[in-house]
């Protein structure tokens, strides 16, 4: 029973059935609004500290103590921008596609366990939720990338179909493998069966599942929907002001969206030693995200047809021999012994992985025209 | 059903990221595919080669700068030896060496910014641009050092150069030298051998041979497609002729043989820089010249190999203070002619990575 649940309980014994129905589920709106617009504008902060120790230089560190109000500073700056709408734009979806990619981010937090019974919705079939809700900003982008009436921003539109559908595969697949060893898909059964972390259960999985969610956050170096060396800034480029903050919230949003999706399914999200689950939690999170960070820093763009290829074929295929040999594991092997599975798929990841480095080359070469 | 698709035009530039100034190209694509480019110049336009005509050979070295001005020292070179080849003027020793060393420290400058930016076209966010700009700005601490300016130095004269160097540039230049080698083989290591910079440049935008020599391509961008022509080596200027270095050549002449190109004519640089900073002499750093050079009647082209190619200054003198004709050949202007026969049937990424890896500066194009 979640501490909602509990809540509402409590408040149905002194307060009439309606309002103990409501008022939880404004309290719960309430916390996790606040805990992830705060923790997104911290991430603001960290990414660009930590992307200027990358880059050798400093970072924002005049505002507030290591500057850490930079980031609210430049929410101001966003804010007081003369807000653009292009002349020959379509002028309602330009205004409605920064809230379609922004709310189901937002949704996404519904069912992520902070903690044992913290969560604020425990659906039964929370990963499916998920996966279904996250590629809703697609069609957010897409919207706005058609909108603009801006000839960047149609590449950039095409590009995020092409991506998002070819990554969602192997991103399914990689769940199915999770789902398949902790026989539910509700996202806090998934956290307490974890305890051996599936990252080690599962090598392969984790790395298609966490290659597959970078590009579907658009972070290099799958970041081809705001290519901004070769298509400017993609689908935003015709967008300013708030609709543009909008954009920038929704993508360090997914950013920490997908980094508590990871470590709830392949870190053993609130569960750890000594600490309190939160802390845990949090510390995960960050070092998912420092992990993208230093992809984002370090790593050169694909080209689109070499991005189609990736997916098509060396992700898909893995994550689909990564499954059958979950499911021969979870049909033969006996639970007391996990270890001989991390061995053998172990072996089994490195194996795939050399033998398609090899074997595949990307993407394809000049086309006559 | 089919569903009927027409290529569309693109205007990328003169404001975009990765044209490198205000370079304009009116791109046809077909979806993603490039199908036509035209390239527009001319946004950067100031009339140097007229301006010029109304000015002292002296007054003309600052306009050099202002051409490619990621190697304005390479510029005041190729113009100071035109002029003195056209008056027959002497350099003194210890000059033509200073020379040597500013040109060579130019070119690693220069090409520590084309490797930057080319893994900025990549994708690869800023990350190894500051890491060429470390080293960078480690060269223009020196240049400043010698001239008191860090982009248009405006160094050179007719007949040496504007004055020698402070005590300190020496130390300072050696302790360079014996540190870079260590620094390029790290960007070689970081970048060579990652994967996506590998699938992302080989075999892309190629430049056959005969492409490149009837395009008269030059400079790293000729050398990368298996022509071994170095100016330094075939028509030797200055004391080129005492130094020992070996000129890189590229075999397929795609964007990764550009960009492997640059990061060999680093290392040769380096070499360079070693034996000029050995064999230094004492002595006058400028000739005896007059300051309103009047030289005799005649023409004149020099031409040397700066870093983003053949760099040439034909001019023309009536005998009086001012030229009478002041043209330059431009080595980007002249390189990227052959970037519509590189870029078709390669995707936009290709087109700015291509773009990229001529290195060109815009400076240099319009004049």
């Amino acid at each position: 029973m979640t501490l909602l649940e509990q809540f509402q309980l409590w408040l149905a014994t002194i307060w009439p059935e309606w309002a103990a129905y409501i008022t939880p589920a404004i309290v719960g709106i309430v916390v996790v609004l606040a805990f992830v617009l705060l923790t997104v504008i911290v991430f603001i902060w960290y990414e660009r500290r930590l992307l200027g120790r990358f880059q050798i230089r400093l970072g924002p560190n005049r505002l507030g103590p290591e500057g850490i109000f930079q980031p609210i500073a430049t929410a101001l700056k966003v804010l007081l921008k003369e807000d653009i709408v292009p002349a020959k734009g379509d002028k309602l979806v330009h205004w409605l596609a920064p809230v379609v990619v922004f709310v189901p981010i937002l949704l996404i937090f519904a069912v992520v366990p902070f903690d044992k019974g913290a969560i604020f919705s425990d659906l039964n079939v929370g990963i499916v939720y998920v996966v279904a809700i996250s590629s809703v900003s697609a069609v957010g982008i897409y919207m706005a990338g058609w909108a603009s009436n801006n000839k960047y921003a149609l590449i950039a539109a095409l590009r995020t179909i092409a991506q998002m559908v070819s990554y969602e595969l192997p991103v399914v697949l990689s769940i199915i493998g999770v789902v398949l060893m902790v026989g539910s898909l509700s996202m806090s059964q998934i956290v307490e069966s974890q305890n051996i972390p599936f990252i080690i259960l599962q090598p392969l999985g984790f790395v298609i599942f966490f290659l597959g969610t970078v590009a579907e956050m658009n972070r290099c170096p799958f970041d081809l929907l705001e290519a901004d060396s070769e298509i400017v800034a993609g689908y935003h480029i015709e967008y300013s002001g708030m609709k543009f903050a909008m954009f920038y919230l929704g993508e360090y949003g997914h950013a920490l969206a997908y980094s508590c999706i990871i470590a709830t399914l392949f870190l053993g999200g609130w569960q750890g030693p000594l600490l309190p689950p939160i802390i845990w939690f949090l510390i995960k999170i960050v070092a998912v995200f420092s992990v993208i960070v230093w992809m984002r820093s370090t790593l050169p763009r694909l080209r689109v047809d070499q991005l189609m290829a990736f997916a098509w074929k060396c992700l898909l295929p893995m994550a689909v021999i990564n499954l059958f040999i979950v499911a021969a594991e979870a049909l033969w092997l006996p639970e007391a012994l996990p270890w001989i599975m991390v061995v053998v798929n172990f072996a089994f990841a490195s194996i795939l992985t050399l033998l398609w480095s090899r074997l595949f080359a990307l993407g394809g070469g000049r086309v006559e025209v | 059903m089919s569903i009927k698709t027409e290529p569309f035009i693109l205007n990328m530039g003169p404001q975009h990221p990765s044209t490198h100034g205000v370079f304009r190209m009116r791109v046809t694509l077909d979806g993603e595919v490039v199908v036509d480019v035209e390239p527009v110049i001319g946004y950067l336009h100031r009339g140097i080669e007229k301006l010029a005509e109304g000015r002292t050979y002296t007054q003309n070295i600052p306009f050099t700068d202002r051409l490619d001005y990621l190697a304005s020292m390479t510029n005041n070179f190729a113009y100071v030896l035109a002029v003195e080849k056209l008056a027959g003027i002497g350099v003194p020793e210890r000059a033509e060496y200073l020379r040597i060393i500013m040109a060579e420290m130019m070119r690693i400058s220069s090409h520590l910014m084309a490797v930057g930016f080319f893994l900025n076209d990549l994708g690869a966010m800023m990350t190894p641009v500051l890491y060429m700009w470390r080293e960078r700005e480690k060269l223009l601490d020196l240049f400043e050092m010698v001239c008191g300016q860090r982009l248009t130095y405006n160094y050179m004269r007719i007949g040496g150069v504007s004055h020698d160097i402070p005590e300190e540039f020496l130390p300072a230049l050696k302790r360079f030298v014996a540190e870079m080698p260590k620094f390029i083989d790290e960007y070689d290591q970081l970048l060579a051998e990652n994967e996506i910079v590998l699938t992302r440049t080989k075999g892309v935008g190629v430049l056959p041979e005969d492409l490149a020599i009837n395009t008269a391509a030059s400079g790293p961008v000729l050398r990368a497609s298996g022509v071994k022509w170095d100016i330094r080596r075939a028509d030797p200027y200055s004391i080129y002729d005492r130094f020992d270095f070996d000129i890189p050549v590229g075999s397929v002449g795609d964007c990764y043989d550009r960009y492997w190109v640059r990061i060999q004519e680093m290392r040769q640089s380096v070499r360079i820089l070693e034996q000029a900073v050995a064999q230094l002499p004492e002595g006058e750093v400028c000739a005896k010249v007059f300051q309103l050079l009047r030289p005799p009647v005649g023409e004149v082209y020099g031409h040397i190999e700066a870093p983003k190619g053949e760099l040439g200054f034909y001019l023309v003198s009536d005998n009086s203070i001012a030229p009478y004709r002041f043209h330059i050949r431009p080595p980007t202007l002249i390189n990227l002619t052959a970037l519509k026969e590189m870029v078709i049937g390669w995707k936009v990424a290709d087109l700015v990575i291509t773009f990229g890896s001529i290195d060109v500066c815009l400076g240099e194009i319009d004049r």
